[in-house]
């Protein structure tokens, strides 16, 4: 479809120095962005103007700009990756925005991810809970012939459905609880699903789940907002499965 | 003779590495806990070096740029690795795998380290599988193998359209268990900016800690750079926004080589630069073309005024279109080479016959195959690339054709290392992307993921106890020697320099004109004038830049501009460091094309005769001219012979 210009739009934009001074909103112009544009380079161009008038960019979060690194953050009109489905931030599209609107941009907000300035925030949190044992305990060298263990093909396919999380946070910015549940259980199924993760399954599930505790998220009181959020559609059945995980776990000590 | 020692062993191919192996000095456990290792980078080859280094014992400072190793650009790897596992029985073998390498690399990578690479790959398909990496699998729960361009054996192992993604997941996974232990210390949101060198040896690095500002010393018995390639010279390119060529770049300027920094991979089918407003460019798999046949019209009339946007693909009849892959190249068609598609595609749209509204891009058209084989079977193979497509550009590929055009994807040159991967700085090893040693002019389709694990899973974690294994008497660095003293403040001054330039211009205006000029003359098709023109014109953006650029915001916080910046001024060096190499091979091979070496029919001319080595240049200091060395490429294995695709 051909592209159009959007001649003007209003960016509401969260303005935070450092992660100990207060923050504002400020609002700012921006003219002639074509629909055609991603909502990334709409903030590059804005970026541009601003420098050129000697005002301090707004600080965001990007790196791969294909929806696979997980880097991009940006909480849209009271949306994590903003008015889209199952995009991220760095995919979304100016053609979903209307000329003359005004754009709201914050960053993820919970207690677990603060905020280090403007719109990047500190996911520190995601990489302790995977620390705690989201991995297979083997070394390098000395491991078996890859066809030596079938995996049957629905249990690779739920297993793949459950690691393709890029780790972006959105879920836990679309819970009211700020809970991590969706982001931890997609680590757990991955390695549940397969035989090589199984040995471990026990002690991964209970230390992760401490550790999530422990680094202040939320429950998980179901409602669904992470599913409906989630960039790479990762189901909440993960979170019925970590449940099961953990309970059993519990249930074997 | 060559100054450089690239250290080959002895003997025949296939004994090489392991006859190596048992002639490299090992380290005792009780020393491996006294020695320390920085690897700067966390992709495939980073985070695979970092865990399996301090799986071994050594002490490990791991730093990336990102907020997270996961996000190193390794991720965005779609569609596979390949490996010699002849799982298929289709008479696939190391050999095979090393002679595609070879000859798709155009005949200018070293024999031995090609063929180490497709030794070491059958034992990287079962690393990843025993870390939980989801590979597709058959329904008798084996896994299942994909065939990729360049090749006649199905041997690329994949997980979805996501392969590199599972990948380093799975090296992540190993770096984290490393975390936890304590055995590697992880700096995230750190970028290196200085290699520091004490009597003749590598010993630390100077980091910027990205959020703090705080210029920091750390100090090692060996450093590590897996810093990826340098594609983002162009501004835009398939690399993430934040992919640069700096740490390379200083590893240089304290005297590690840099070898054929003119290869760098143009890929043919990525999504085409609408408008000026665009800061990244979007890859669509190289597997698309199994099933999409590439056309444009073959009246220039129909082209104009689909470039006007007065019809569309669907008005252009059959026998109005041409084909111009299985026209030209009727034995290959549309699955000739990366390099050979994108170049035919320039040619087409130089000659007036692009399709969209900048007259830059050509067809890829899937209507054929799903008249063929049906929507479903299409879906299921490119589902999520479709999806994927119409999100971007707003235009729904099963009715519609693909627009793509070629774009910077991959640098095959990078620093130059020895055998066992050791720069000409003792010490300062280079792994994945970053070295230039085993892809030649070319690299083949799931090959980079292939590399970037070989070498440090199963290489680097051999080959540099024979280095340390004499460093074993070595005290702790001591940070605060003086080479550490002044390279931090070699660090400070420069970025106080840049920051202090408060000119008029974002960083960006000069991107953006080296990306331009590096694509007119530097990019898909070179010659001499331009090669000359660019360099002189690199010269003159250079001087502006630093007279004029604006980095707001402050020294001490993070700021993502003055991040930029360091990086722009270096590419800006890499830039006519590339232009040079470009200048001196005046032949035409791989990705590289020189327009004065080209057959009657415009198709690549190599001359074996003058070009059969490796360009390594060496820094002679600012505003000097570096000094070419070369290493001479020598073939025992392999009949070097010009590549046809007919």
């Amino acid at each position: 479809m051909a592209d159009k210009i959007l001649k003007q739009l209003k960016i509401k934009v969260w303005r935070q120095k450092n992660a100990k001074s207060k923050g504002r909103f400020e609002t700012y112009t921006i003219e002639n962005i074509s629909t055609g544009s991603s909502f990334l380079e709409m903030m590059d161009i804005l970026n541009n103007d601003l420098i050129e008038k000697g005002i301090d960019p707004i600080a965001f979060d990007h790196d791969c700009r294909e929806g696979i690194c997980g880097t991009c953050s940006l909480y849209i009109n009271g949306r994590p990756h903003g008015p889209d489905t199952e995009v991220t931030t760095c995919q979304l599209h100016m053609r979903k925005f209307k000329d003359g609107e005004t754009i709201i941009i914050e960053p993820w907000r919970a207690r677990a991810f603060p905020v280090i300035k403007d719109l990047v925030v500190d996911r520190s949190a995601f990489e302790k809970i995977l620390q705690a044992g989201g991995f297979v305990s083997v070394n390098t060298g000395g491991v078996p012939d890859a066809n030596a263990i079938p995996v049957s093909r629905e249990d690779a396919e739920e297993s793949m459905d459950a690691a393709a999380c890029i780790g972006c946070g959105a879920c836990v910015a679309a819970c009211k609880n700020s809970s991590a549940m969706l982001f931890v259980s997609a680590k757990v199924s991955h390695l549940a699903k397969l035989p090589q993760g199984k040995v471990e399954a026990d002690t991964r599930a209970m230390s992760m789940v401490a550790k999530m505790d422990e680094l202040g998220f939320g429950g998980c009181t179901n409602t669904r907002a992470c599913e409906a959020e989630c960039p790479k559609s990762i189901s909440i059945m993960n979170i019925a499965r970590l449940n099961r995980e953990y309970l059993k776990a519990r249930l074997s000590r | 003779m060559s100054i450089l020692d690239s250290k080959i062993p002895q003997g025949p191919l296939a004994e090489k590495w392991t006859k190596h192996k048992s002639a490299i000095k090992v380290v005792s456990p009780a020393n491996k806990r006294k020695l320390e290792v920085i690897v700067v980078g966390t992709g495939l080859g980073g985070a695979s070096a970092a865990a399996s280094l301090a799986e071994l014992g050594y002490k490990v400072k791991a730093f990336c740029y990102q907020d997270s190793p996961r996000r190193a650009h390794s991720i965005a790897a779609q569609g596979g690795i390949n490996a010699a596992k002849n799982y298929q029985n289709d008479n696939d073998s190391v050999f095979r795998l090393f002679y595609d390498t070879i000859k798709g690399g155009d005949y200018r990578a070293r024999e031995a380290n090609v063929y180490r690479l497709a030794e070491v790959s059958p034992n990287i398909i079962d690393q990843c599988v025993a870390q939980g990496v989801p590979f597709g699998r058959e329904y008798g729960g084996l896994l299942d193998n994909r065939s990729f361009g360049g090749v006649l054996v199905s041997r690329t192992f994949y997980a979805r359209g996501q392969t590199g993604q599972q990948l380093l997941i799975g090296a992540y996974q190993a770096l984290n268990r490393q975390i936890a232990k304590g055995s590697v210390e992880m700096y995230n949101r750190h970028e290196m900016l200085d290699v520091v060198v004490v009597d003749g040896k590598a010993r630390g690095i100077i980091a910027r800690d990205l959020v703090s500002g705080k210029i920091k010393r750390f100090g090692a018995h060996a450093v590590v750079v897996a810093t990826g390639g340098y594609g983002n010279v162009f501004f835009l390119s398939t690399n993430a926004m934040g992919s640069n060529g700096s740490a390379a770049w200083q590893c240089y300027k304290k005297g590690a080589f840099m070898s054929n920094p003119c290869f760098v991979q143009i890929h043919p089918t990525c999504i085409p630069v609408h408008g000026d407003q665009q800061s990244k460019l979007t890859l669509m798999s190289e597997s698309l073309r199994n099933d999409g046949r590439v056309w444009v019209p073959k009246k220039k009339e129909d082209a104009v005024k689909l470039q006007k946007g007065e019809i569309g693909p669907n008005d252009i009849a059959d026998e109005d279109r041409d084909f111009y892959l299985e026209r030209r190249y009727p034995s290959y068609g549309n699955l000739v080479p990366r390099d050979v598609a994108s170049r035919a595609a320039k040619e087409r749209c130089d000659a007036g016959f692009g399709v969209n509204a900048e007259g830059k891009a050509v067809f890829l058209d899937f209507k054929y195959s799903i008249e063929r084989l049906g929507k479903d079977v299409i879906t299921a193979r490119y589902g999520n690339l479709f999806q994927m497509y119409e999100k971007i550009t707003d235009t729904d590929p099963y009715k519609e054709p693909m627009m793509i055009y070629p774009a910077i994807h991959y640098s095959m040159g990078g620093t130059w290392v020895d055998y066992n991967l050791m720069t000409t700085v003792p010490g300062l090893y280079s792994i994945g992307e970053a070295n230039f040693s085993d892809h030649g002019a070319n690299r083949l389709g799931a090959s980079a993921l292939m590399q970037g694990l070989a070498d440090g899973y199963f290489v680097l974690p051999y080959t540099i106890g024979d280095y340390l294994a004499d460093e074993i008497m070595t005290p702790k660095t001591d940070v605060n020697a003086p080479e550490f003293v002044e390279a931090e403040k070699a660090v400070t001054d420069r970025i106080e320099k840049l920051f202090n330039v408060k000119g008029s211009k974002p960083v960006d205006y000069f991107h953006k004109k080296l990306g331009h000029i590096m694509w007119d003359y530097v990019g898909m098709s070179r010659n001499a004038e331009g090669l000359k023109k660019a360099i002189e014109e690199i010269k003159v953006i250079r001087e502006e830049f630093w007279k004029d650029v604006r980095i707001p915001g402050e020294l001490d916080n993070l700021n993502p501009e003055l991040e930029k910046a360091g990086r722009v001024a270096d590419f800006l060096d890499i830039g006519e460091l590339m232009a040079r190499d470009a200048l001196d091979r005046n032949e035409s091979c791989g990705g590289h094309f020189r327009e004065e070496s080209a057959t009657e029919e415009g198709e690549a001319k190599r001359n074996d005769e003058q070009f059969t080595y490796v360009s390594c240049w060496e820094y002679k200091g600012e505003g000097q001219e570096p000094v070419l060395h070369k290493e001479d490429l020598v073939f025992e294995n392999v009949k070097l012979t010009q590549r046809s695709y007919k």
